[in-house]
């Protein structure tokens, strides 16, 4: 996909269930239990098991790569983690948005500026992504 | 308790060499539920975590530093990639740690960690601001 400034990508919808967190858990080397314990999440203050800020940021890029469709022309990429996602113990999880626009483009990369969200919170901040046009 | 201020500027040891197969791309893709790249070879955005996280764990359990793994939150991160990872890559990172600022309670710790081949090829550079709360004896 070519880019211009302005233009308004196509939104992406992704379910969040607790298999997922384990199945990024496992892949990714990070088993902090704060993102599969009800009873460690909670005793440090969480109101339950969260997402790893890095799955979360994993979808942003997600939805940045279907918008690219090609991930050679990835320059940079990277988020502020704002709001936990918290991810209930059912069958149905939670859903994130990602939303995402072209700020500018200018000699040969366009910038692109992400909003990620679940349900009204902002779950990451300053998320920008560099590629090249 | 507050960190050290002289660790600002530290860079640590490489890690071990970490080969990265097609299954490990393919497990890591699946996981994030995203379609496989066309070549089956290429890593996603977000990838070069699995090696970078080596050494951010490397940091939060050097016992030198006195960083408490559950007083740890990944505060941003952001990745500037020369290109992307691909299967076959035998990759080391190398952690500096850039900034060191306390602030209510809190160490933020600026972290860059430079991914690159084991023959010099820079690949990719994952900066990651770590924040450390203080213990309740602070």
């Amino acid at each position: 996909m070519n880019f211009e400034e302005g233009q308004v990508l196509e939104p992406q919808t992704y379910t969040v269930t607790r298999t997922d967190l384990v199945r990024y858990a496992g892949a990714s080397g990070d088993f902090n239990p704060i993102h599969w314990s009800d009873r460690v999440a909670t005793s440090v203050g969480l109101p339950g098991v969260i997402a790893h800020g890095m799955y979360t940021l994993a979808l942003a890029g997600r939805a940045l790569t279907t918008w690219l469709d090609d991930p050679e022309r990835v320059v940079s990429f990277g988020a502020r983690f704002t709001k936990p996602v918290v991810v209930p113990d059912d069958d149905n999880g939670v859903e994130v948005e990602v939303t995402g626009s072209v700020s500018s483009v200018d000699d040969g990369i366009a910038t692109l500026t992400l909003n990620v969200t679940c349900g009204d919170a902002k779950v990451l901040g300053m998320s920008k992504a560099t590629v090249r046009c | 308790m507050a960190l050290d201020p002289s660790l600002s500027g530290r860079t640590f040891p490489p890690t071990s060499p970490y080969v990265v197969s097609h299954e490990k791309i393919a497990e890591f893709t699946q996981a994030i539920g995203a379609v496989p790249f066309e070549n089956g070879e290429t890593a996603p955005p977000t990838f070069p975590i699995v090696v970078a996280f080596a050494a951010m764990t490397a940091l939060m359990n050097d016992p030198e530093l006195g960083i408490e793994l559950h007083r740890v939150v990944h505060g941003d991160q952001r990745f500037e990639q020369s290109r992307p990872i691909r299967a076959g890559d035998e990759l080391v990172a190398t952690l500096t740690i850039d900034t060191l600022r306390a602030a209510a309670g809190m160490d933020m710790i600026g972290t860059r960690t430079e991914v690159a081949t084991t023959s010099g090829e820079p690949v990719v550079t994952a900066y990651a601001t770590l924040v450390h709360r203080a213990g309740g004896d602070a």
